[in-house]
């Protein structure tokens, strides 16, 4: 890899062990990758997680001196005192880990949004910035929405990108490399936001190379949740880090500009089928329910919006939580919306995520309903079984106490 | 003229390690990899039920998100019971970055006949920093 003279430095340690050891592991990647240089950038999301590994990795880079120079919004962690306050005690071990976690990302420098949708508020990069964004939702979208470049980071890669203020260019980040090589006709009817959390959950057990996809036949503009629905499930499912809509997403205005000149390498069909039989496969028989979750990703104002409308004046059989970031949870007061929900006997959390262990304890063994087959997935690992359906049939069944259909 | 027995790799992370080969068919992922002992306890694995600690692993790459992946190599790490080296075909960005940050040597892009030539069991010694794997 060719280097610069201050990058040679930062290497070499001549700011310091902190640098040197995040610009060692980008140089690790670069070469992995073939980059030939480094690429600057202007923003960088790191997937905090208040896992071992996170902690011990931010606080050994905070200990050699490493501190941002791009300042990162992060994941979401725990708010451990509302949950202390209406769910159950955090055990101490949990507390510790997570305190710990917030505190090392605060002093490297990280903004603490503990947000898991920085490109819809807070951190939104602009057509054709080049960024490290790590987190399964955050990359698909600010490469396929918004026409910005991020390679599919992980957690560490984005944090010494933070560090260093550069990325290896490789990857998504050159021309060449964005373009379509499968092309998928959507046959199915895909009207609303969860149609997208099957569609995105079909292309990959229908396809497994990581290829960039072509989707042709979408002939609405998908919503931002229906987008960030999407690029969930296709990047939980499969590892899919950009795609085209045809007609819709920025490099994608015809079937030629998406594929660039690429052969169409294999031609894959959804039909409404297909996205019958994921629903078959993953979203669950009718029955009891324990609880609701919804914000995997965090809910956008108007999911929170939807919710409150159902909920006005009714009062629910089930806890019900609403994970989202603390901007948004302020609006939804503003709004009205957090009123009605906590009136009905709900929460809006913020700044939590359902994955974060050991903060749903209470609910393991047990049975919820959601609306994001993601959230679905990474609650197998503890025993705790999920219902999906659309948001608007969660609310009713989370009122009844059960799933009737 | 080629030595017999050494293959040329490509260094991913550096280091120097010797040990018994162990290959894995599929791709690992190090969170479904008991810490204490080293043993793949992932479902339907070409692996389950064996330990990878202080081996030479090949695989054909790692699988798995950042945050699972690191958490899991970090855990053996821990445990003293993480591989000595791996062996791969396919890097990705969240094994490179694990195994620099955790210090265990990684190489690629091995020569042709090296897979041919070695099962589980053989004493491998790698040296990533001169990009060379010898069967000893």
């Amino acid at each position: 890899m060719q280097l610069t003279a201050l990058e040679r430095d930062m290497l070499d340690g001549k700011y310091g062990e902190g640098v040197a050891l995040a610009m060692k592991i980008q140089v690790g990647v670069g070469r992995a990758f073939d980059a030939t240089k480094m690429a600057p950038i202007t923003r960088a999301h790191v997937a905090l997680s208040a896992q071992d590994a996170d902690l011990w990795f931010v606080e050994t880079l905070l200990n050699k001196g490493a501190r941002c120079v791009i300042s990162p919004t992060v994941n979401p962690s725990i708010d451990i005192h509302y949950l202390n306050e209406h769910l159950f005690d955090v055990p101490q071990a949990g507390i510790d880990i997570v305190s710990a976690t917030n505190e090392a990302y605060k002093k490297i420098g990280a903004t603490l949004t503990f947000n898991c949708t920085p490109y819809l508020q807070q951190n939104v990069p602009s057509f054709g910035e080049v960024v490290a964004f790590s987190e399964s939702s955050a990359t698909p979208y600010v490469n396929s929405v918004i026409g910005a470049r991020s390679n599919r980071e992980s957690s560490q890669s984005a944090l010494c990108a933070a560090v260093t203020g550069r990325v290896p260019e490789y990857g998504l980040l050159l021309d060449e490399n964005r373009k379509g090589e499968i092309l998928v006709e959507v046959k199915a009817d895909v009207k609303d936001d969860f149609d997208y959390q099957l569609l995105g959950w079909c292309y990959p057990l229908k396809y497994k190379g990581l290829e960039i996809p072509v989707f042709e036949g979408i002939k609405e503009r998908p919503t931002p949740e229906g987008f960030m629905n999407f690029g969930a499930q296709l990047n939980t499912s499969g590892a899919v880090s950009m795609y085209h809509i045809v007609g819709i997403t920025p490099e994608a205005p015809t079937l030629e500009e998406a594929f660039g000149g690429n052969k169409v390498k294999e031609r894959i069909t959804i039909t409404n089928k297909d996205l019958d039989m994921v629903r078959e496969s993953i979203c669950g028989e009718p029955g009891k329910i324990d609880f609701a979750m919804f914000g995997c990703p965090h809910l956008t104002l108007s999911q929170v919006a939807t919710i409150a409308k159902i909920l006005d004046g009714k009062k629910l059989a089930v806890d019900l939580w609403v994970l989202t970031s603390s901007l948004t949870k302020e609006l939804a007061g503003r709004m009205g919306y957090l009123q009605i929900i906590q009136r009905a006997g709900g929460h809006i959390i913020a700044d939590t995520c359902i994955d974060v262990p050991p903060c749903w304890q209470p609910y393991y063994g047990k049975t919820g309903i959601t609306d994001s087959p993601k959230c679905a997935y990474y609650n197998e690992i503890r025993n705790i079984k999920f219902i999906i359906r659309p948001l608007e049939e969660c609310i009713e069944a989370a009122i009844k106490g059960e799933v009737s259909r | 003229m080629k030595e017999l027995n050494t293959y040329k790799c490509r260094m991913i992370s550096e280091g120097k390690a010797e040990g018994e080969v162990i290959i894995s068919e599929d791709a690992i992922c190090f969170y479904l990899v008991e810490p204490e002992t080293g043993i793949v306890v992932e479902k339907n694995h070409s692996l389950k039920g064996k330990s990878i600690a202080d081996k030479v692993l090949i695989m054909p790459s790692g699988k798995g998100s950042s945050v699972v992946q690191a958490d899991g190599l970090y855990k053996l790490a821990k445990h003293n019971n993480a591989p000595k080296a791996m062996i791969i075909e396919y890097p990705d960005p969240v094994l490179v970055s694990s195994a620099i940050v955790l210090e265990v040597p990684l190489v690629d892009r091995v020569e042709p006949g090296f897979y041919e030539n070695i099962k589980d069991g053989d004493l491998v010694k790698v040296d990533a920093d001169n990009e060379l794997l010898a069967k000893l």
